[in-house]
């Protein structure tokens, strides 16, 4: 990382990642133009301490910028760049600090129910035009997902437009994690977003690790890499029969779901726990694999390989399902860009990024795999990215096996006691999770902070949206699965 | 297509159901509130449930989603997940109870018909989850809603969850 912006604007060449400085106001105006203009991605925006961050990316090279609230007002880069709006918001509601300039005053994750709240009415955006009706949906939905609240406008059976409002999931879990001991503060990134708590614990390990400038027992590392795998898994398994439910296909839903449950049996054999919560911790993994755990995995890849081609072959040639999936919820390739989307909401719009190959971290760069990237951008494009992911997971997880009977297990390593801070970009089955991290002197959490890849993919379901029917919306909702919990925080 | 269809039909994947958990039954029974032979009549062996997601981290919604698969198959205890608390005999929630979440559980509660009964599931639902403590949580369902029914876990597994809510049942008759 030579050359580009970023290097410049940190003022050296450093090759470690996420090295943060300080920088000051004229520059971080800066920024809203260059992320705007696409030379920077944002990966995300938070403030603690009286500071605004953001972490930014540019190729292979990546920083956290910051910048000091004077008078708890900073620039607002939400101004330039519509994918900083929501985070902006809700730093806004968290800290009481003030994004001048910032183009929607609303708050977003304060609702007004809080010590001290108002629970003023929430404004939605205003729509104008002749013949539009709209349709409430939420916090309560219909199913068995988490709450959240869409408000769609209208016109006929077409929608014309569709505001998210998010938050409703809101627990303070950064704030939990201030002061906590970090194995504690681990349990709490787990349970940001259940679907994705092998990812969140694997980010809090690497950042804290960094922090505290140790590495994990190279055994505990393929076993984080077996973990990431199995839950990208079963969650891609249980996603793509859920959006073949959603387009009333229950035949496949009932096949992909019955995997997916072999997906946590086996984990559980290996692990311990089927979604396998607290299995990853700072310093290593909690405990080794179980004797017939391996046993266990390998009989499960062995299933998957028997009965997952016939079930994409039924995909791929169910008509009905292909009129459901195809040419609906469309997302462009300039959105995707727009707002840096990660996970397969980016890839089957032709980004192309995966923090496993991006950050190489954990052992991702000794291990071979591919990326799979489309660009359709619509619902079946999305289903297809997972389709090829689920192939890579395997692939994996058999390179992982095989690299474990030469290392011997290895407790966790105890974190030292000392101030750092850490930084983790690591690739959730959704997307890429990132997760900050700084450390006291006592060696407990200062400050944490984790940004959901659902920040920058929930925008874009309103955008995707348009002018399809209103009646596609559980497919469209469900093919972008986005985290309420893991936003919300 | 037709393979697919033959294979589930050949080799049906569904597990023995579990017991129910007879301490909660007991409980159940004891505190008597609303099994009254009305209710019974009116439930019969069949409950419908309502989910709620009170601010779960969706570990327990997972778990939950999970009974509807082939080696659960909760239905064919006649409990099935209703889309209306209007049809709804169980409200089944998850989650500490977030501040921004606690009016529309009590509005869901509200527009259940009696007789009804509220479930929480997870250790968070319960109260002594890792969120109890926050300040923006509730944290737990028994400080809004009078609950009948207690199931552990974090997330709760589909056994445990199917022990628990045939206990409804079990205690319904
Ligand atoms: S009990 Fe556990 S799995 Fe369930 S919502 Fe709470 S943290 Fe998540």
């Amino acid at each position: 990382m030579t050359e580009g912006v970023l290097p410049a604007l940190i003022g050296t060449a450093q090759p470690a990642r996420w090295p943060r400085v300080e920088v000051d106001a004229a520059t971080w105006e800066e920024l809203g133009d260059l992320l705007a203009a696409g030379t920077l991605d944002l990966v995300s925006l938070w403030a603690e301490d009286g500071a605004v961050h953001a972490a930014l990316r540019e190729g292979a090279a990546a920083a956290i910028l910051s910048v000091v609230a004077t008078g708890g007002r900073f620039p607002s880069l939400g101004r330039d760049h519509a994918p900083a709006l929501r985070l902006e918001r809700a730093i806004q509601d968290l800290t009481g600090l003030v994004a001048e300039g910032i183009p929607d005053l609303r708050p977003w994750l304060d609702h007004g129910r809080w010590a001290g709240g108002t629970g003023g009415v929430y404004e939605f955006l205003p729509v104008e035009g002749e013949g539009l009706h709209q349709i409430p949906v939420g916090p309560v939905h219909a199913g068995i997902i988490e709450p959240g609240h869409f408000r769609f406008t209208a016109h006929g059976e077409t929608v014309v437009r569709l505001e998210q409002r998010l938050g409703y999931t809101h627990k303070g879990t950064a704030g939990l994690m201030r002061g906590a001991a970090p194995l504690h503060a681990a349990r709490l990134a787990g349970r940001v977003s259940g679907d994705a708590t092998v990812a969140y614990a694997f980010a809090f390990a690497l950042a804290a690790e960094q922090a505290a400038g140790i590495e994990a027992p190279a055994r505990a590392q393929w076993l984080r890499i077996l973990m990431a795998e199995l839950e990208r898994l079963a969650n891609h398994l249980g996603d793509i029969g859920a959006i073949c439910n959603d387009a009333a296909f229950a035949v496949l839903f009932a096949h992909f779901g019955a995997l997916r449950e072999r997906v946590l049996r086996a984990s559980k054999a290996a692990f311990g726990h089927r979604l396998m919560m607290d299995a990853i911790v700072p310093g290593g993994v909690a405990h080794d694999i179980a004797p017939d755990g391996v046993a266990a995995v390998e009989a499960l890849l062995a299933t998957l390989h028997r009965q997952l081609p016939r079930l994409v072959k039924t995909y791929d040639e169910t008509n009905s399902l292909q009129d459901r999936t195809v040419g609906t919820g469309v997302v462009r390739a300039a959105w995707a860009r727009r707002f840096a989307a990660g996970g397969y909401i980016g890839r089957a719009a032709g980004r192309d990024f995966d923090a496993r190959r991006w950050g190489a971290y954990g052992g991702y760069d000794a291990l071979t795999f591919d990326v799979p990237v489309l660009e359709a951008g619509d619902v079946n494009a999305r289903v297809w990215v997972r389709i090829r992911e689920l192939e890579q997971s395997m692939a994996l997880i058999a390179q992982a096996l095989q690299r474990l009977p030469a290392l011997p297990w290895q407790s966790p390593l105890p974190l030292p006691a000392r101030e750092g801070e850490g930084a983790a970009l690591v690739e959730s089955f959704r997307g890429d999770v990132f997760l900050w991290l700084r450390l006291g002197a006592d060696g407990h959490v200062v400050a944490c902070h984790f940004r959901d890849p659902s920040w920058f993919q929930w925008p874009l379901l309103e955008a995707a949206i348009e002018n399809n029917i209103v009646a596609d919306f559980p497919l469209c909702n469900k093919s972008f699965n986005c985290a309420y919990s893991g936003h919300d925080g | 297509m037709s393979k697919l269809l033959w294979h589930g039909l050949l080799a049906p994947l569904t597990e023995p159901a579990p017991a129910a958990d007879e301490e909660a039954t007991a409980t159940l029974r004891a505190l008597g509130r609303e099994l009254g032979t009305a209710t019974r009549r009116r439930l019969g062996r069949s409950l419908a449930i309502r989910e709620l997601d009170a601010g779960s981290c969706n570990g327990c919604e997972l778990e939950i989603n999970a009974l509807g698969n082939a080696f659960y198959d909760l239905e064919r205890f006649g409990l099935r997940f209703v889309a209306s608390p209007r049809h709804a005999d169980v409200l089944l929630v998850t989650g500490p109870v977030t501040l921004n979440m606690r009016e529309a559980m009590e509005r869901t509660w509200l527009a259940m018909p009696a007789p009804k009964f509220v479930v929480a599931a997870g250790d968070c639902a319960i109260g002594c989850g890792l969120f109890a403590a926050s300040p923006v949580c509730v944290g737990a369902v028994d400080k809004v809603l009078p609950v009948d029914l207690r199931i552990a876990g974090c997330p709760p597994d589909p056994t445990a969850l199917l022990r628990g809510l045939l206990s409804l049942i079990a205690a319904n008759q």
